[in-house]
């Protein structure tokens, strides 16, 4: 009996969370560089808590988009390298569900631990106690937008060698309007104001990012694989 | 099993300034075979991707029964099943959970269903093991058990017997022929000679450039 496009889709992110935790190195490696790079500020800067309040958003924000770049490289590399990805292509199933899966996966293994991790990074930046629920929206819903949009570019990248650079200079860009909503909306919440603005653009960034980036990156694809 | 043929007219591919397929003309029906030959680099590849979609030629059509395969995609690449030469298996995963993830997203089987292809191809004893611990023959048998898993008509091979052990090549042979007797049609790219004396073979020999 044929599959369902969405079991077939199941069956690629639960594949891919799988594969994760059995190599965990990927996972780990944006992590550990938010970690490092948040940690860093307060040792260069000043360790006066009300100086780095200050700063705290931004670091935060820069520190993620980073990070969440940082692991774009690896979406589709091992995918395309032992064929599966032509797999994919030739399942008879629609290769934009099987992509939105994978970058379902993908945020699932970085955004989610980010977003967790951000009150952490942000203790040590000087943030309120009250402010740090209010610091994990924002990242969480930023870098599933950035991991959509990344997306398009990882797919676009993969027959090049050494495509990092490329990947952060085709990404960059359009990562930007999430990068300026993303840290304002942090910037809110750990002066304890408001937020809600900047999270509902960011809201909106993604559910556009839903329903357009899962198309172009599996046209990226297929370019890719000819 | 479907009762419908493969047909290429007039493949004309470029890649760059390479004219890899030079006016390609072929036709497999149900329950036979087409061995395609030639020296490395003579395009074997890349008309086996082209037949089954991934790649677009520059010029001629591809007709699976009377239609044109460009029309419905998706249907298509439904009943056919490629092998590339690299096994597209995860190290990290089992031989089982590999088949589970790969054919999986085509069809639905049971367990002993897998099984069954597992222990057809001799994969039994070591279908728990993480892929990356298995040999390169090992790996190919457990390709071709998700060749055998996907019960799709049309099979696209490319050099299904890299690797493999002469018993493995016997069990390539007996399953190719046990397809295409039972209305099947095979593909297939090939260095070595495979023992095909049952089947109806046709033969393409590619030149080289």
């Amino acid at each position: 009996m044929k599959s369902s496009a969405l079991s077939a889709a199941r069956l690629v992110l639960v594949r891919d969370l799988k594969l994760a935790f059995r190599k965990r190195g990927q996972l780990v490696q944006p992590l550990a560089f938010f970690a490092i790079v948040t940690t860093l500020f307060p040792l260069a800067i000043s360790p006066e808590l009300a100086r780095l309040r200050e700063i705290a958003a931004g670091v935060l924000w820069v520190a993620a988009l980073l990070a969440s770049l940082l692991a774009l490289e690896f979406l589709f590399r091992d995918d395309a390298h032992d064929g599966t990805l032509e797999q994919y292509a030739l399942s008879g199933q629609s290769l934009t569900w099987l992509v939105f899966a994978k970058t379902a996966a993908h945020w699932l293994l970085t955004g989610v631990p980010l977003a967790v991790m951000a009150p952490l990074a942000g203790l040590a930046l000087g943030v309120p106690y009250a402010a740090l629920t209010g610091i994990m929206a924002p990242i969480a819903l930023g870098t599933l937008a950035l991991s959509l949009i990344g997306a398009i570019g990882a797919a676009l990248t993969l027959g090049i060698r050494r495509s990092g650079v490329l990947l952060t200079l085709l990404t960059l860009p359009l990562a930007m309007p999430v990068l300026i909503f993303g840290a304002q909306a942090t910037d809110l919440a750990v002066r304890g104001a408001s937020y809600a603005a900047p999270l509902y653009l960011l809201a909106a960034m993604v559910v556009l990012g839903v329903t357009l980036a899962p198309l172009a990156t599996a046209a990226a694809v297929r370019i890719s694989l000819e | 099993m479907s009762r419908r043929s493969i047909k290429a007219e007039q493949l004309h591919l470029w890649r760059g300034v390479n004219h890899v397929l030079c006016g390609i003309d072929l036709c497999v029906s149900p329950g036979e075979m087409l061995v395609v030959t030639g020296a490395n680099g003579s395009g074997k590849t890349s008309l086996l991707r082209t037949l089954c979609g991934l790649v677009h030629p520059e010029e001629g059509r591809i007709l699976w029964g009377e239609q044109n395969v460009r029309q419905d995609l998706p249907q298509f690449h439904s009943e056919l099943v490629y092998l590339g030469h690299e096994p597209p298996l995860k190290g990290d995963l089992s031989a089982r959970e590999n088949l589970r993830y790969w054919v999986g997203m085509r069809r639905t089987f049971t367990t002993s269903e897998l099984d069954a292809a597992l222990i057809r191809v001799g994969a039994g004893g070591w279908s728990e093991q993480p892929a990356r611990t298995l040999s390169a023959g090992q790996k190919r048998r457990v390709a071709i058990a998700g060749v055998v898993l996907f019960a799709a008509p049309l099979w696209l091979l490319d050099e299904p017997a890299t690797n493999l052990d002469v018993d493995g090549q016997r069990l390539v042979s007996n399953l190719i022929e046990e397809h295409v007797t039972a209305g099947g049609l095979v593909i297939a790219a090939l260095h070595h000679e495979l023992n095909l004396k049952s089947v109806a073979t046709q033969r393409l020999e590619l030149s080289s450039r």
